[in-house]
This record gives C-alpha cells, sequence and structure tokens, in this order.
C-alpha cells in the first residue's frame, strides 16, 4: 500500500425520506425512502468549511480513493488523484464522494428493494435526472453539517453535476471544477447511449426489465464496448492495438475474435457484467441524455449569469465524446457575464478517458487552482 | 546560464508597466506566461486579472496565484470575451511574435477600454546598419535570433506603428521608449525610430 493512499475506507450510508415523505423527483414522481452509500477522506475543520465533493461518471462509484481490504489491490477509481499530497489533498480537505441514485453501487437504484411491493424496483424505478442526483447530494451534504463545499469535481456525467449544482445551488459551492464535460450532451453521444440500450433491451435475457440474477450479459457487454470505443482516442487505438492480431500470426478467415482490439472490447464487456447492473445502465445513460442545462435553465448566458462559484473548465484534446468546443462554449458563456472562469486544454491521446488515466498535468491544475480560490485577485 | 538581454530587457518593461497601469483597474494579460507580470502588477497595483497564453503548462502557476487563465491561440481571436470586459490589456512583446497582428490589436481594444503594447524596433539604427554594412540579416541584443530560428515573424518600426494607430484611428495616450538604457517619455519619432530598441504605447480608441 502506498504512502500516500488514504488507506482502508468504509463506506457510510445515509438514509432520508421515506415511503409517507418521498423525495419529489424532477419527473413528477417520488421516491423514498433513498438511501446513499458514500465515502469521506481526510478530516473537516472546526467549520466545515474545507468540503469537496467529488462526483463520479457514468460507471463510477462512490468508492473514489482508498482500499476496501488489504488483501484487495484495487484502489477506488480516482486513487491518483486523492489522498495525502495528491491533487484532493486529504491533509487539507474533506473529501466526499457518494454513489449517485439510480446506479447499483449501494444507492437506491433499480437493484434497491421497491417497499410497495417487496421486490426490486427493475424497470419499475423512476427515472431519475442529473438534478435528481443532485438532489439527492444535497440532503447528504445537509445531513454532513456543510453549508458551502470548498470545491466540486466531477468528469464527464460527474461534471453534468458540477454544474448543476453551481446552477442549483449557487451559494453552497466556493468553486467548481468541470473537466471533460458539456452544458447538455450532444445528439453523437445520445447516438451512442441509445445503441447501448439497445444492446441490452434486445437481449431476451432482459425479460422487459424484469430479470433475476445475471440478465442480459450480452447486451450490457455490446454497451460498454460501444461506449469504451467512445471514451478512447483513434490514435490510442491506432498505437495501443492497431491491427495486430491477438494470437495467431495469420488470418483465421473464421469470425472468432482475431484483432487484439476485438479481444481487448471483449474482455472490457465481460468485466463489466461482473460490475454492473443493466437496467442501472439504462437509467444512468437515460439521464446523461436528458441533461441540457439550456432546457432548465435557459440560454446558457443567461443560464450561466447566477453562477458564484470560481470555475475551472479544464478539456482533452483527443477526446471527441465530450470535446474542446463544448467546453468553451460554457468558458465563453460565464466570460460574457463577467464571471470568474478559468479554461485549460490538456494535450493528452487518451481521448475521453484521460480524466481517469493520464492524471499528471490534471493534478498540476488542480492543485494549483484548489490553493487559488481563497485569493481575491480574479476580476 | 548567462542572462539574455532581452531577459533584463523585459525586466526593466515590467518596472514601465507597472507606472502605466492605474491602481485597482483589471487587466488581461495576453501572452502571459506563468503570470508574474499579473502577480507583479496585484501586489503593486492592486489589480484583478486574467492571462492568456497559448501554453497550458506555464498557465498552472497563475492558477495558483489566484488568476483565472485562458488557455487560447492569440492569431484565433479571443472571441470567448466580450466587449469591454477590462480595463486594461497587455501584451507585451507579443505584437512581433503573432501571425495575425491586425486582429489581436483589434481584439485587444474591443475587450479593454486600453490597451499596452511594447514591441522591439526594427528600425534601430544598429539593425538599420547591420542591415545596410553587413548585409545581414538584423540582430541586435534585443533581438539575438538568426533569421531562421527567429520567434519575431513580423518586422515593424515605431512609425509603422504610429501609421497603422493612425489610420486605425487609435490614439497613442503614452509612449515609453528604451533608448541606450535608459527609457525616456516622449521624443520626436525621427529620433525613437533611430534610437529605441523597444517602444512601449498605452493606446486606446478615438
Amino acid at each position: 500500500m502506498d504512502r500516500n493512499s488514504v488507506g482502508i475506507v468504509t463506506p457510510q450510508k445515509f438514509t432520508f425520506g421515506s415511503a409517507e415523505d418521498p423525495m419529489v423527483l424532477e419527473s413528477g414522481r417520488t421516491l423514498g425512502p433513498v438511501e446513499i452509500v458514500y465515502e469521506t477522506y481526510g478530516r473537516p475543520d472546526a467549520e466545515r468549511s474545507n468540503a469537496i465533493l467529488i462526483c463520479h461518471a457514468l460507471s463510477g462509484n462512490h468508492h473514489a480513493a482508498g482500499y476496501h481490504d488489504p488483501h484487495d489491490p484495487q484502489t477506488g477509481w480516482w486513487d491518483t488523484m486523492i489522498g495525502p499530497g495528491k491533487a484532493f489533498d486529504t491533509r487539507r480537505y474533506w473529501v466526499i464522494c457518494a454513489n449517485i441514485i439510480g446506479g447499483c453501487k449501494g444507492s437506491t437504484g433499480p437493484l434497491s428493494i421497491d417497499p410497495a411491493t417487496g421486490t426490486p424496483y427493475g424497470v419499475n424505478f423512476p427515472i431519475v435526472t442529473v438534478g435528481d442526483m443532485v438532489e439527492a447530494q444535497k440532503r447528504l451534504v445537509d445531513h454532513l453539517g456543510i453549508t458551502r463545499l470548498y470545491s466540486i469535481a466531477g468528469g464527464s456525467m460527474g461534471g453534468f453535476q458540477v454544474l448543476e449544482w453551481a446552477l442549483r445551488y449557487p451559494q453552497m459551492v466556493r468553486s467548481a471544477i468541470c473537466i471533460a464535460s458539456a452544458a447538455r450532451l450532444s445528439a453523437q453521444a445520445i447516438a451512442f447511449n441509445s445503441v447501448g440500450r439497445s444492446a441490452i433491451t434486445r437481449d431476451p435475457e432482459w425479460k422487459a426489465g424484469a430479470y433475476n440474477g445475471k440478465g442480459p450479459e450480452h447486451g450490457l457487454a455490446t454497451a460498454r464496448m460501444v461506449g469504451h470505443i467512445t471514451y478512447l482516442s483513434e490514435m490510442l487505438l491506432d498505437s495501443k492495438f492497431g491491427r495486430r492480431l491477438q494470437s495467431a500470426s495469420r488470418l483465421s478467415y473464421n469470425f472468432a475474435t482475431e484483432f487484439a482490439i476485438e479481444s481487448y472490447l471483449n474482455h472490457k464487456g465481460s468485466a463489466f457484467t461482473q460490475r454492473f447492473d443493466a437496467n442501472s445502465y439504462l437509467y444512468i445513460t437515460k439521464a446523461m441524455d436528458y441533461f441540457d442545462i439550456s432546457r432548465s435553465y435557459g440560454p446558457l448566458k443567461e443560464a450561466f449569469a447566477q453562477v458564484t462559484a470560481r470555475c475551472l473548465f479544464v478539456s482533452y484534446s483527443s477526446d471527441w465524446l465530450f470535446p474542446t468546443s463544448q467546453t468553451k462554449e460554457m468558458v465563453r458563456a460565464l466570460l460574457c457575464n463577467g464571471k470568474p472562469v478559468s479554461f485549460i486544454e490538456i494535450d493528452s491521446p487518451y481521448g475521453h478517458d484521460a480524466f481517469l488515466v493520464e492524471v499528471e498535468k490534471l493534478s498540476r491544475i488542480v492543485t494549483g487552482f484548489l490553493s487559488g480560490v481563497p485569493q481575491e485577485v480574479a476580476p | 546560464m548567462k542572462e539574455r538581454y532581452v531577459d533584463r530587457l523585459s525586466r526593466t518593461d515590467r518596472d514601465v508597466i507597472l507606472t502605466l497601469v492605474p491602481e485597482g483597474v483589471t487587466v488581461l494579460d495576453l501572452g502571459c506566461g506563468d503570470c508574474s507580470l499579473l502577480a507583479e502588477l496585484a501586489a503593486k497595483r492592486k489589480i484583478r486579472g486574467t492571462g492568456v497564453d497559448i501554453r497550458g503548462d506555464q498557465l498552472v502557476d497563475g492558477l495558483a496565484h489566484g488568476f483565472n487563465v485562458y488557455q487560447g491561440d492569440l492569431d484565433e481571436g479571443l472571441a470567448d470575451f466580450p466587449d469591454n470586459a477590462y480595463d486594461y490589456v497587455i501584451m507585451n512583446q507579443t505584437l512581433q511574435v503573432v501571425k495575425n497582428p491586425l486582429l489581436v490589436l483589434t481584439e485587444m481594444l474591443r475587450i479593454g477600454r486600453f490597451g499596452i503594447v511594447g514591441f522591439p524596433n526594427f528600425a534601430q539604427w544598429r539593425l538599420r546598419s547591420g542591415l545596410f554594412f553587413g548585409g545581414r540579416a538584423p540582430k541586435s541584443p534585443a533581438l539575438p535570433f538568426e533569421w531562421y530560428d527567429t520567434p519575431n515573424i513580423r518586422v515593424l518600426s515605431i512609425r509603422d506603428f504610429f501609421d497603422y494607430c493612425h489610420r486605425q484611428s487609435i490614439q497613442v495616450t503614452q509612449e515609453r521608449y528604451l533608448m541606450a538604457g535608459r527609457w525616456l517619455r516622449r521624443a520626436p519619432v525621427t529620433v525613437t525610430n533611430l534610437l529605441a530598441h523597444i517602444g512601449l504605447f498605452v493606446i486606446t480608441r478615438k
């Protein structure tokens, strides 16, 4: 275990609402009780003013740093960014990460038991939005006694939550870090999500969402394969796999898995089915599709007028799922309102995945930004 | 490593820029590097500022100082910045390296009420005589580069700059010249164009 790790962490649970006093969702439907599973790293200061909320992306969860088991080498998904001496320095900040509602890692989602029926919700789970996810996080943040977050950070769909926080609760967000994200999901990204959902719902094992046990593994694996392609860049696929054959030296002239890239995607797809629920995948991708700041808050320029947080936007040069142009659209809207905003594009070959794998440059940027937050030299 | 003459000059540039920027204004620094000029202006003139540079890795230091930073290419313009967003837009020792200086100058005075522009004078007598007598592409302590590795792709003189400002209805409100190691406030253009290594100007729309 490395010295810069937060070490062993234990997930915690927070429950709010009930069947009688449920959470009202954006769709108008209700949900209750709602359970949130979360982890914290570092310690709160006396005023609880050093809290940083980390928002996870589609396939992430509340386990962002450290280990669950001393014998399991698997660390949290952003362990490279969170820990003593790291960008989100747990010696200074109290870092919190919660599983989103609609997820499948402990927070209330399609796998949870519906109190009305005593069986898992499945597709009877109400549609949740990014706004609903943030609303649930807000209840957790209140519960933790935090009146203002020092910062909030996330990449991809995590960035959606960051933006939603900055718009919904501006007075509670001192600074915001939005990485490889956008003000709305593009048509192209909706298209890829749609293919993923089709793969799941057309798998006979899906059984209209009422599956037991393994469920539509083939569909979910295919969805993940498609998704994974969108997270990487052409350049990276070329340099990492090229046209290399996985094991044979000559062509097989049949439909077996043959190219290294095929083998890689198959592996990624089947590994995903071991750790993710197919219905949850449907719900979360739908929440992403629905995300559109302009639809909820009006034209970007007007919407961002209410933001008070110091904002940092980071994009990656080879990210074609959430391209730099979409980040700059938000930066422009904030600049138009005279808001304190910074923008840096990191040169990287890793595509959209860069925010998870290429953390060295991101670490320097985030470290600098967080240390500069209290200073008042920006217009 | 021996300190380059241009680096020493840029140090004295800074002192002059400090005197040209009023207290408490907002500043946009184009080609800001690590935001050290902004940091000095913030410390001594209480300005609040934003830095723009094409090199993202340099901007990290600016973030840590608490400045807003924006990674961008000046040659593509600064369309993300609204009109009249800053009191002062500074572009020091950058005009001669951009591909599209007219766009950059226009953008400066669109975004800021005042612009501060500093550039090396390519009509300084040493450069003239080097070209005339030596028959070589201009080189001087302020412009120490060979023709093949110079970043200075725009060759302009102080007279060229005044002509441009006149044609574009740009008013030069203040001028400073580095001549023989000293900064002068004002001199006839015939003199400055021959003797000044560097000109530094505050400009505004007429």
